[in-house]
């Protein structure tokens, strides 16, 4: 456990991608079978615990500490189980030699009744110190939250064996934990593990940003054209399990299972196959905007008046697998036909194909992304991100490489809006001032705030802005600091962005959507930075998204 | 006779006015009893001041030489007569000539301890227990979840974090008197026997700890080191530095911190701390209480920190006990590190 324990306290400090994986793989390279495993098991999410909740801990602790103590403490600490962590009294000295192991916990709770665990955890948090029981009592009540996500785990562990991500990723829904067969597969010394599962999520292929000044070195009849849609990228799958049984899962493009949340789609997916999809949401014909789909996310139930106010669709791209034939090595015009024919097998109304853009020259496909609704998308437009450009020879190549698939936005919305706070960033970033909170003129002339944005701009960029935050503070407030921003002194920001939706959260009564920062307008006054009027007529009737 | 009839607590510090002096006062008093040098204990201005040598040599450094009018040195052990009182100063475990403040008059014992720690430290001598009436006791980790029992462990946890990220530098943020110094002698126990890195406001204290004969090992300076020189290496420098443009000499440093308040997730995080290394002069919950109880007093006055809970178990154990609001102790960071200036080299 303690070693766990270290990687958890580690893994919960370090921002970085990199250095987390490192940390992970250096954990899983050092510790034996079959404690890693099911710490890989825990890092993925794939454990869950029934009984351990946080009232029993809250009875053991008041049981064993006074009061008054304890409420200072918690006061202070500000959480329930470092608190506990912390203060449960257990003498070193007398802690027993041998303390849990990782599996000695998953194994024990597996079997547990719920009137035993009382017991076995006061006998587990007396034989740990502070970092161990404090990862224990992460393991046992689920909710890892150090910033690590499942892919990132799978990353590290096939690191192990030099295997890219997606290799791992396209066996793990077959593998359970303590993950034996994958470690020693990774190690060398074992066969790779074969998925059973009847309904495997597939890594998914991603495409690389296009500038319009790449167009010049692409052949126009070498790629065919889709709407690129403001939704949810997935991916549904359909198969038949041993017992022919019928198994339908839908999954996030980074594999995450996210069924639970679309039960009203499930039932389309009458057919063994995996269609590479966009989830939106469908009223009357017409594709709504993400600002209506967002209303069905991060729900714990799933109502029947939710699926009947925003019924679910799924707008099909891609076809990789068929009754038994993977597509993948298909080209996409090949794919594409399969598609087509097997949606029209289907022929379910919540599953319908995403239509192509047409066009036989650059200038045709400029003109479409520039006014999709002219362009073919009609009534839907408001819902069209950009398009993306697909090679008719491409095969569907897990993860992001670069040549077969282009995804081309639309212009983002632009302001000019001046800065008004900075925040000091973290890690690479915790000696420069990175986070930046930007405001515009209001009818009264005073700026409010209407974002915060924290990329966008290069490295020189960086060290310019910071050098204008440490020179011109006007106050301080902790990690932040507010800037001068007088309407002939301060620094404007030329800030691009997504989408803007009313908010009755920022006082400006606007929300953008992916504020960044595209220039920094040294040249232009802060006077001329842009009015709140401005985004208040960018808002459109019904509060969506309008292009610029 | 009532302890206050020998020592009474002001917002500006312990005053004993049979003696006519005063204990760690934090304005200008004619005569002053130090117990330590962080800044916050040892201000200049007073008119005599009486500590130990080291507490003098560190106030010098300091300060300057004209820190104070007249200047005593105290031997540990030393019985002084002053006024109606008798005074000796006793080790106190915290930094290098940190001491306890024993003040006696009548038969009646009253113990100032100024900051103190119940566990080894191999750059300062051991707190020594003073049996006393009334024990005046620092609470800077006065909360049951303060614990901070394995040093040794902690400089095990950044040795592992050297060892696996080589291309890196790391940055151990520590006070500049007496953690720093002791950060250093627990990398030589655990045997690594490289240059450690210093940052320039370390270098008079450091330098006077390794002329009162504690061994450091080799120390450099990390002015005009290049960056990739300074991959794989250990700098210790104020926390204050971690966050400065200083930092950015280094590559992709590390930020480490050795402080008691590294127990605390939120603490560590407001820091920016990626690895929080709990490692503390201050006595934890266990050494406070346990310090508290084997002094035999029956009355505890609490200086700084978290009085409430230290005063509320002093109660429960049938302890007469008061916090007292002096104003200015506990932020030795603050006053003892001031941030250098920004654009710095």
């Amino acid at each position: 456990m303690n070693r766990f324990a270290e990687l958890l306290d580690r893994l919960a400090y370090e921002p970085g991608r990199n250095n987390k994986i490192r940390l992970i793989a250096d954990y899983l390279r050092k510790v034996e079978d079959p404690d890693r495993g099911y710490a890989l098991a825990a890092l993925t999410g794939a454990l869950s615990f029934k009984h351990a909740k946080a009232g029993m801990i809250r009875t053991l602790i008041a049981e064993r500490t006074d009061p008054a103590l304890f409420a200072l403490s918690y006061d202070y600490v500000g959480d329930l189980s470092e608190t506990v962590a912390l203060m449960w009294p257990s003498d070193p000295a007398q802690r027993a030699n041998k303390t849990p192991t990782v599996t000695d916990v998953v194994e024990t709770l597996s079997t547990l009744g719920k009137a035993q665990l009382p017991a076995q955890m006061t006998r587990w948090l007396d034989a740990l110190d502070e970092n161990g029981r404090w990862a224990l009592l992460k393991l046992v009540t689920g909710g890892m939250r150090i910033g690590v996500s499942a892919r990132l785990a799978k990353t590290a562990a096939a690191s192990l064996g030099d295997k890219a991500p997606d290799e791992v990723e396209i066996i793990w829904p077959g593998l359970e934990p303590p993950y034996l067969e994958l470690f020693a597969w990774l190690e060398g010394r074992g066969d790779k593990p074969t998925n059973l599962d009847p309904a495997p999520f597939r890594p998914a292929m991603l495409a690389h940003a296009l500038e319009e000044t790449d167009l010049a070195g692409l052949d126009a009849a070498d790629f065919m054209a889709e709407w690129k849609w403001d939704g949810i990228r997935v991916q549904a799958v359909s198969g038949v399990d041993q017992d022919g049984n019928k198994v339908a899962r839908l999954y996030s493009r980074t594999g995450e299972d996210i069924s639970k949340s679309f039960p009203d789609l499930l039932p389309s997916l009458r057919l063994p196959a995996a269609i590479d999809g966009e989830l939106l949401i469908l009223r009357d014909g017409r594709v709504q905007s993400f600002n209506v789909l967002q209303q069905r996310l991060n729900r714990k139930t799933v109502t029947a008046k939710l699926t009947t106010e925003f019924p679910i669709h799924l707008h099909a791209y891609d076809l990789l697998y068929e009754s038994g034939d993977d597509l993948r090595d298909l080209p996409f015009a090949d794919r594409r036909a399969r598609l087509e024919a097997f949606l029209a097998k289907l022929n379910d109304p919540r599953i319908d194909i995403s239509p192509l853009v047409t066009f036989d020259t650059w200038p045709q496909l400029i003109a479409a992304r520039a006014d999709p609704a002219a362009g073919g998308a009609g009534l839907d437009a408001e819902a069209v991100e950009g398009v993306m450009l697909k090679r008719r020879d491409a095969p569907y190549s897990p993860g992001r490489p670069k040549g077969p698939w282009w995804k081309w936005k639309r212009d983002p919305m632009i302001i000019d809006a001046v800065l008004m706070y900075a925040q000091r960033g973290h890690g690479k970033r915790s000696s420069f001032y990175s986070d930046y909170t930007f405001g515009v003129w209001n009818g009264d002339d005073q700026l409010v705030p209407v974002g915060k944005a924290y990329f966008g701009f290069t490295d020189d960029e960086l060290k310019e802005i910071d050098r204008f935050v440490r020179r011109n503070t006007v106050n301080k407030f902790g990690p932040v600091r507010e800037v001068t921003h007088e309407s002939d002194t301060g620094l404007v920001l030329e800030v691009a962005f997504e989408g803007l939706q009313r908010s009755t959260r920022h006082k400006s009564g606007v929300a953008m959507r992916f504020p960044r920062i595209s220039r920094l307008r040294w040249d232009k006054p802060p006077r001329d930075a842009d009015r709140l009027e401005t985004l208040e007529k960018m808002l459109d009737k019904s509060g969506n998204k309008v292009p610029a | 006779m009532r302890p206050e009839d020998i020592l009474v607590p002001t917002p500006s510090g312990v005053c004993c006015k049979p003696g006519g002096f005063h204990i760690d006062p934090t304005r200008p008093v004619d005569k002053a009893l130090i117990t330590h040098g962080h800044s916050d204990h040892a201000r200049a201005g007073h008119g005599a001041v009486l500590a130990t040598q080291e507490t003098l040599d560190i106030m010098r450094l300091r300060y300057g030489d004209n820190f104070a009018g007249s200047t005593q040195a105290v031997a540990y052990g030393e019985t002084l007569k002053l006024g109606d009182t008798t005074v000796s100063f006793y080790p106190a475990g915290h930094v290098l000539g940190s001491a306890q403040i024993k003040v006696e008059r009548k038969g009646l014992r009253i113990v100032a301890s100024g900051d103190y720690k119940d566990v080894p430290d191999p750059t300062c001598l051991p707190f020594e227990l003073v049996p006393c009436d009334v024990f005046i006791s620092e609470a800077t980790f006065g909360l049951p979840v303060f614990r901070h029992h394995d040093a040794a462990g902690e400089v095990s946890k950044l040795l592992r974090s050297v060892a696996l990220f080589p291309e890196r530098a790391h940055l151990v943020g520590a006070y500049s008197l007496g953690k720093a110094q002791r950060v250093i002698a627990l990398l030589r126990a655990a045997g690594y026997d490289k240059s450690i890195y210093l940052h320039g406001a370390m270098e008079k204290i450091t330098a006077y700890y390794q002329s009162r004969g504690i061994d450091l090992g080799a120390v450099e300076f990390v002015r005009g080191a290049k960056k990739s020189e300074l991959a794989g290496t250990i700098t210790i420098c104020p926390p204050s530095a971690m966050t400065d443009l200083w930092s950015r000499r280094f590559p992709d440093p590390v930020a480490a911190f050795a402080s008691g308040w590294m127990r605390v997730r939120a603490r560590a995080r407001q820091r920016g701390v990626s690895l929080p290394l709990v490692i503390s002069d201050h006595a934890d919950w266990d050494g406070l209480t346990a310090t508290i109880a084997a002094t035999g007093c029956s009355e505890l006055w609490v200086t700084h920190g978290q009085e409430d809970a230290l005063v509320h178990w002093a109660q429960t154990r049938g302890m007469k006990a008061r916090p007292l609001d002096i104003v200015g102790y506990g932020d030795e960071e603050e006053s003892e590190n001031p941030a250098p200036p920004e654009g710095e080299a």
